[in-house]
């Protein structure tokens, strides 16, 4: 039971990230790879701060705010330079590796003694029902924010960037400076799932971020299915579907490990499993036709 | 006004396939004016469209709207005054979005999109009005993807949308070579109606001859980069179809 609470926990802390992957993959159709990057940066961030005694309101304002400007960078060098955008994306990400090293000032912080957001807002004896319900909490607030921003005139203009680019420029849209915005919204809450995971795990290592956004991919995808499956409109609903598919994937992880899995093959997992979400789909449509 | 100095556009410069679009043109269409602007294939037609709402920057020469000069001015700050339907119905609209969504964003054309929520009963009312007046029984498919209509239904709402907000110039780029003879009619008939009832300036491409003679109180025809006919509407009236047709060879 404990192995499963502790996996939905992880699926909670990792939601802030797929919320962000959903915008930028399914909103603007973006791919964005600096995510591997921001998540490490939003740990990094965090480690720092709390061993340096800052209290939590602040380390989560400037997670925030170097997380999204890990994503104008992207946006920027995607937009301005007209490079490609999984090349920007490839390229900050590069960049940030040194960026959090240099942070660090190690490979890897341990946060041990330290009052995390978790015990900060604690309500029951028992640590893990703490980190479940502050993980619920956090992606409350978070999916509520995100799913009023998209019903916004603000938001509208947002999808529809993604949407038809010739039509929101004659709507007086700069898809540039939205893609911007998008890409920095996107970062600044895959900064905050490290937050929360560096508080979480008790540590923060310069590597954790390898591989993260397969894991956000995976877990949008697993909610784009059961969306298109289900014809969900409603953008909370898709939000909603999207933090179902985090959970999800972290369980389906649990579940190959619980099943006696080499843990050195969880990355090797993750693509499988990530592979087999995009291929299935496919081959059964191609069997269709 | 749309004010048009000494336009020239030159793709791929300096290239081997270097393409001289428009040579040196030069254009006045008053306010209110209604402008049919025909030609062969690859006479700058749609060049010059792009031109006026910013789709395009060009080479050389000047634009100015109603008064303003706006050469560099990119195509989203030209919408303060310029609404345009694009020749692909799917071009003027976002698919996944709703029929209201997408009227929410022609509604806010020329102003901010702000962090609030717009659609209050009282802007449904007003849509579901609208659309009510074009007979195609949509006005209670508000939530309905715009994805999901016919081309016709998403011109003629295109259509609808560019009035939503403040219009000048509307640029009306072969709003009917993908639909039907049914559709191609509801959609020329709000066109005509909206252009009337909003005195909007209009620059209408067309293909089609008969639309040709039936609409519009000016008519261009394109050659080669160039203005090569430029009639009144007395002088429009007077051509028989078969002149027009002599023009393209």
């Amino acid at each position: 039971m404990i192995f499963y609470l502790t996996a939905l926990i992880q699926g909670l802390c990792l939601s802030a990230m797929g919320l962000g992957i959903f915008i930028t993959m399914k909103i603007f159709r973006i791919p964005d790879i600096t995510t591997d990057g921001s998540y490490t940066l939003g740990a990094a961030v965090t480690a720092v701060l709390l061993m340096q005694g800052w209290p939590l309101l602040p380390v989560i304002g400037l997670t925030i705010v170097m997380g999204a400007l890990a994503g104008v960078m992207t946006g920027l060098v995607h937009t301005r330079l007209k490079v490609d955008a999984l090349l920007a994306g490839i390229l900050v990400m590069t960049g940030l590796y040194s960026v959090n090293l240099t942070l660090l000032g190690r490979s890897n912080i341990p946060l041990i003694n330290i009052d995390t957001i978790f015990s900060a807002l604690a309500l029951f004896e028992r640590q893990i029902y703490n980190e479940l319900w502050v993980g619920l909490l956090f992606l409350g607030i978070l999916s509520a924010l995100l799913a009023y921003m998209l019903r916004t005139d603000f938001g509208i203009a947002m999808r529809a960037t993604g949407n038809s680019e010739s039509m929101t420029r004659a709507m007086g849209i700069n898809n540039d400076r939205m893609k911007i915005i998008g890409l920095a919204i996107a970062n600044a809450l895959t900064a905050l799932s490290g937050f929360l995971v560096a508080q979480y795990q008790h540590f923060t290592d310069i590597n954790m971020g390898i591989g993260i956004v397969l894991v956000g991919l995976g877990s949008v995808l697993i909610g784009d299915a059961l969306i298109s499956w289900l014809g969900i409109r409603h953008i909370w609903l898709q939000l909603l579907f999207v933090l179902a598919g985090c959970i999800l994937f972290q369980m389906i992880l649990a579940v190959a490990l619980s099943l006696g899995v080499n843990p050195n093959m969880l990355k090797l997992i993750t693509s499988v499993f990530v592979l087999a979400i995009v291929g299935i789909p496919r081959l059964a449509r191609r069997k269709q036709l | 006004m749309i004010e048009l100095n000494h336009i020239t556009k030159v793709f791929n410069r300096g290239k081997v396939n270097e393409v001289a679009a428009l040579n040196d043109v030069s254009l006045r269409i008053a306010p209110g004016e209604f402008v049919v602007l025909v030609g062969a294939n690859g006479s700058g037609k749609t060049t010059l469209l792009n031109i006026i709402s910013g789709a395009a920057l060009p080479s050389k020469g000047t634009v100015r709207l109603h008064g303003e000069e706006v050469t560099r001015l990119p195509e989203y700050k030209r919408s303060r005054w310029v609404a345009r339907v694009f020749q692909d119905p799917l071009g003027g609209t976002a698919p996944e979005l709703s029929i209201l969504d997408n009227f929410r964003l022609a509604a806010l054309r020329t102003q901010r999109k702000k962090l609030k929520i717009g659609i209050d009963e009282a802007f449904k009312v007003a849509v579901r009005e609208r659309i009510a007046r074009l007979g195609l029984g949509l006005e209670d498919k508000l939530q309905q993807p715009m994805g999901t209509l016919s081309g016709g239904q998403r011109q003629a709402l295109t259509l609808l949308m560019s009035v939503m907000d403040h219009t000048d110039i509307l640029l009306l780029d072969e709003p009917t070579a993908a639909l039907d003879p049914k559709s191609a009619e509801v959609v020329m008939e709000t066109a005509e109606s909206l252009i009337r009832q909003y005195n909007l300036t209009t620059v209408l491409i067309t293909h089609n001859m008969r639309e040709t003679q039936r609409f519009g109180s000016r008519l261009i025809q394109m050659a080669q980069g160039r203005v090569a006919r430029d009639l009144d509407r007395d002088a429009k009236e007077k051509l028989r179809l078969e002149e027009m047709y002599e023009w393209f060879g």
